[in-house]
């Protein structure tokens, strides 16, 4: 394998269902420690893209590499750490069995595991709470386990589909921070999907994904330079407003 | 400070999960799976009561209540005549095993719309092993409600060998395992909730009351009933309470455990078929999802 290769690669990666165009050939990478925050209005495709990531939707053409493997592959999956849009905790079990059920399905358990576990937790702050039932937390600390369990087998990509619906504005930005801290601290690579502008701010480079296309794939300054918009929500709106095709991809 | 950039190569051996599935492996994650429901169908108790008070209910009240009216003759695995609530329970295990087998495929339903089964699915384990994890999860919780069946059986005076209950044991298994199976290849068409209380009943309340269960299937016959009689024959419920019936009694039926493995192998097989092909998981209920 290339060693310089991404940690997550994705080539003319094209998805139909019934007709409708839900990925129209894109092109994405992700490298070790980026943090890229894939910015769509709803019905982008933002959602079939990360189906695919993770081995949940055959495309329809192109390639996706992860870690050097294919979607769906075990290697592949384990170098994942996913956060999904909808919630996926077991609201009816305490933290730590949220944590200890999805070390379980990784293949993980004994010592490692618990350590893991405490590191993670202590990371998140949750140490106190991670005996309280899920369904007691509140919807941020409910996403800081998400966010915990998925950090839990040391994945090098991590994918947060909308991780921050349904938070407060506080809530949003202390999780994208966090992420953010751990795409440089720890060399994470980090896909992000958002439709919420404020959430770019922190990125590495931003993917603008509209209509099944890839509008832009830029850093924040170069986005909106190459856009004469002074900020980056005025070049969101420019660049979806215009529906740019991809032959003009800037 | 910003980290030094890894790339895929230089990461790969990072984790500290094992690299391929192996058997601990496959072993930790049935564990978990088996742990998990357990904890659930503990902790709902109306689930647990109705587990027991089902059947009970049909014990007390239909086999006792018709003890009198229905006769039944000396048909194997029976060496002498028996009472009604002697010749039902085996049926009554079998309805034990399939409402748990359908309640467990309302489980998978339920962990599909709310989005558990994307977790499940993106875990780095082959999704036929995914679905026997929760086959074989769903079938201990089945034959834990068979023994508390049983011991309920036993207490209103029912006599059943109690070798018996070592004897059925494996067939229990074996029936719970068919009819989980079922269940799992029907959830594949259950997209939602909602819709599961109309499509159980056309699978539990049929495939129930055309067996065996509540009376020979001789009954049929001399009833003038012949497509019920032949549309019992072709129920492989009516052979796994045959199977359990035989070995409540220490005798093996050739036939009916030849049947409920090869349900089990053939529903299985479209469960499997039907989660590959039906992939992704139900989307969610938002109006965010792309």
């Amino acid at each position: 394998m290339d060693s310089n290769r991404p940690l997550l690669e994705v080539t003319s990666l094209a998805k139909s269902y019934g007709g409708r165009t839900g990925l129209a050939g894109i092109d994405l990478a992700v490298g070790a420690g980026e943090f890229v925050v894939l910015l769509g209005p709803n019905g982008a495709g933002k959602t079939t893209l990360f189906n695919i990531l993770c081995g949940l939707l055959p495309p329809d053409a192109g390639e996706v590499r992860i870690g050097g493997g294919r979607p769906g592959d075990a290697g592949a999956r384990r170098a994942l750490g996913i956060v999904f849009q909808q919630p996926t905790l077991d609201l009816d079990l305490s933290v730590r069995a949220n944590l200890r059920f999805h070390g379980a399905l990784y293949g993980m358990g004994g010592r490692m595991l618990e350590s893991r576990m405490e590191e993670e937790l202590a990371r998140a702050g949750l140490v106190e709470a991670g005996r309280q039932v899920c369904r007691t937390l509140s919807g941020g600390n409910r996403r800081k386990v998400e966010l915990a369990r998925a950090l839990l087998h040391e994945p090098t990509v991590l994918l947060m589909d909308e991780a921050t619906a349904g938070l407060d504005h506080a809530s949003r930005r202390a999780l994208v921070e966090d992420v953010r801290r751990l795409a440089n601290r720890r060399g994470v690579g980090v896909l992000w999907a958002t439709h919420l502008v404020d959430e770019a701010s922190e990125a590495d480079r931003i993917v603008v994904l509209h209509e099944g296309r890839v509008l832009s794939d830029a850093a924040p300054a170069e986005f909106t330079f190459r856009t004469g918009k002074p900020t980056v929500d005025a070049a969101f709106l420019a660049i979806t407003k215009a529906g740019a095709p991809r032959e003009s991809t800037i | 400070m910003r980290a030094q950039p890894m790339t895929a190569e230089a990461i790969s051996g990072r984790t500290g999960t094992p690299s391929g599935f192996g058997a601990a492996h496959a072993a930790r994650a049935l564990g978990a799976i088996v742990q998990r429901d357990l904890f659930r169908f503990v902790h709902q108790r109306g689930r647990l009561v109705a587990a027991v008070v089902r059947p009970s209910l049909w014990l007390l009240v239909f086999a006792l209540g018709f003890r009198n009216v229905f006769g039944v003759s000396i048909i194997p695995p029976y060496e002498t005549y028996v009472e009604y609530q002697v010749y039902v329970v085996p049926g009554l295990l079998g309805m034990v095993l399939l409402f748990n087998g359908m309640q467990s495929s309302l489980a998978m339903v339920y962990d599909r719309e709310m989005g558990f089964m994307r977790l499940l699915l993106a875990a780095p384990l082959p999704r036929w092993y995914l679905l026997l994890s929760k086959l074989v999860s769903g079938t201990v919780l089945s034959v834990l409600q068979a023994f508390g069946f049983l011991a309920v059986a036993a207490a209103f005076g029912v006599d059943i060998p109690w070798m018996g209950w070592l004897w059925a044991l494996p067939a229990l298994l074996l029936v719970g395992m068919m009819l989980g199976a079922l269940g799992l290849a029907l959830s594949v068409h259950i997209r939602q909730i909602e819709n599961f209380a109309g499509a159980m009943n056309f699978v539990i309340f049929p495939m129930f009351f055309i067996s065996p269960a509540l009376y020979p299937l001789w009954r049929f016959e001399e009833a003038g009933a012949q497509i019920v009689h032949v549309a019992a024959q072709l129920n492989p419920f009516t052979y796994g309470v045959q199977l359990i019936r035989f070995t409540l009694y220490g005798q093996f039926h050739t036939l009916a455990a030849a049947v409920v493995g090869g349900c089990l192998v053939a529903f299985f097989a479209l469960a499997v078929a039907g989660y590959r092909l039906r992939s992704p998981p139900a989307a969610p209920r938002n109006p965010q999802s792309t």
